[in-house]
């Protein structure tokens, strides 16, 4: 049994450490040892459904997953609709806690996101939610919610037009007193698809040579907003994305394959191009807004 | 129809269009896929509606616009209808508000279109990719809402005026009149739809 330790703290700071630690397992059966979690974000907890599922694509098993001994962090994880989802990839010792049932705080649980209707879905379940979540906890606009879910759509598109897989959406608001002295809303996407080297290969691989590589794919979309497709009205999504995150002074990161590629403001200090990560598949993609500060546009 | 506009301009609702041909579930114009049924239904309409046409494209009534249907329901549908060749369709988008401009400008510049917009109740704008020229013959249309043969040597007497007013036209911008040859503002052909 090849044994995965879960970091005690999974967020999108951690993810690609504990990525990293699932894509060196070797052996068919896996244990994902979380008892030691205290803390899990959106990343996190995606980053533990696509590590499973990661494991049972490539060997066939299901992984097992050890819950952590935090009853917290387990009522956390069945609020966020983790169990739900995990179902399907775990083998659990102990049948893991079902959801209770009445209001949520919420802003977005894990979202299944396979096709069309997925993204429309989630579209819908911000609407209603996240206004009073920006408005309240990030000082931002009464418009801005217009903006949110485009960019909930635009993200979530990338997986039902580009995987060829199936992923998932989350999206969470946090104060981190202590990291930032502000709210923030952290939303992470991720899918176990082709990845952005996958999906740009056939089109534009030729033209970067040896160059060709997880990073150049990466910096091809996110930089320069290239896409597989030939018409010229497609590409613009991430980059766009992008654009309004900069405006609100958040933080956007996409891993794929062996790289992760980023736009970060100052108070984050996440490298703009790692590469050399052990190779994953797919794409993970963590947003980060922050509150608005005082003399911010 | 009157004698001197060979057309008579429909109102297109993308609101309840959204509802009849995609989902009911849904007020939302996100996805490629949805913004292609939607576009895909404006052009059905369109072709019951001749060789010429004018169109109020109302969005109104949806809430969420993201890049991707913007790019299908607007930029890809004035796309369709460009050039001498095609069947002479105009455009207007109406309920273009805040929250919609900017995913609407940024297709529209992406594919150096432009569109005229009301933006707000009232007030009409030219949105996307002109030229100072055309920028400045649209709006003295615009303002003034029809401009007979004389009219048009004032307010164009700027150089380039009178060839930037013809651009307008030729990217379905303005209308002139083959029957009378008076310029017409899109805005004040559909006021009667608002």
């Amino acid at each position: 049994m090849y044994v995965i330790t879960v970091p005690g703290s999974l967020d999108h700071q951690t993810v690609d450490e504990f990525l990293d630690r699932v894509a060196a397992a070797d052996e068919s059966r896996a244990l994902f040892d979380g008892r030691h979690v205290r803390w899990v974000d959106p990343n996190g907890m995606l980053a533990l459904l696509a590590g499973g599922a990661a494991i049972v694509q490539r060997s066939g098993a299901r992984p097992r997953l050890e819950l952590p001994e935090s009853a917290d962090v387990v009522g956390y994880l069945s609020r966020m609709g983790f169990f739900r989802e995990a179902q399907g990839i775990f083998e659990f010792e102990d049948q893991p806690p079902r959801r209770a049932g009445g209001p949520s705080d919420v802003l977005l649980e894990i979202t299944p996101v396979r096709a069309n209707p997925d993204v429309h879905e989630v579209v819908n379940r911000v609407q209603t939610r996240a206004g009073a979540i920006l408005a309240s906890k990030l000082d931002y606009p009464g418009t801005a919610v217009v903006q949110f879910s485009v960019i909930l759509s635009e993200v979530c598109q990338n997986i039902v037009e580009h995987a060829e897989s199936p992923g998932w959406v989350a999206a969470q608001a946090y104060n981190w007193s202590k990291r930032l002295g502000r709210w923030v809303v952290a939303i992470s996407v991720m899918d176990l698809g082709r990845g952005f080297k996958g999906s740009l290969g056939a089109e534009h691989a030729a033209r970067y040579g040896d160059r060709w590589s997880d990073a150049t794919a990466l910096e091809a979309a996110f930089l320069h907003g290239l896409t597989r497709f030939p018409d010229s009205g497609r590409g613009q999504g991430i980059q766009q994305i992008r654009r309004q995150v900069q405006r609100w002074n958040g933080a956007i990161t996409i891993r794929s394959g062996t790289a992760r590629i980023g736009q970060v403001p100052e108070w984050d200090d996440t490298p703009p191009l790692t590469d050399g990560l052990a190779p994953f598949p797919g794409a993970q993609i963590s947003i980060v807004l922050p509150a608005r500060k005082v003399g911010d546009a | 129809m009157t004698n001197d506009l060979p057309l008579d301009p429909i109102a297109i609702d993308v609101g309840d269009l959204l509802q009849k041909t995609v989902t009911s579930l849904y007020s939302h114009l996100v996805t490629r896929q949805t913004g292609r049924a939607v576009r895909m239904a404006i052009e059905a309409q369109l072709r019951a509606a001749g060789e010429m046409s004018l169109s109020l494209i109302d969005l109104s009534e949806v809430t969420v616009l993201d890049f991707s249907c913007a790019d299908e329901v607007v930029a890809k549908l004035l796309q369709r209808y460009q050039g001498p060749d095609r069947v002479e369709a105009f455009f207007v988008f109406r309920g273009v508000r805040e929250p919609h401009r900017h995913q609407i400008e940024v297709v529209l510049e992406r594919q150096g279109l432009a569109a005229v917009a009301e933006t707000d109740p009232g007030r009409f704008e030219l949105l996307g990719e002109a030229s100072t020229e055309e920028a400045r013959s649209w709006r003295a249309l615009e303002d003034r809402g029809l401009l007979t043969g004389d009219e048009v040597a004032q307010v164009t007497s700027e150089a380039g005026g009178e060839v930037a007013l013809e651009r307008l036209l030729s990217r379905r911008l303005a209308f002139r009149s083959p029957i009378t040859g008076r310029w017409h503002a899109l805005s004040r052909l559909v006021s009667h739809l608002l």
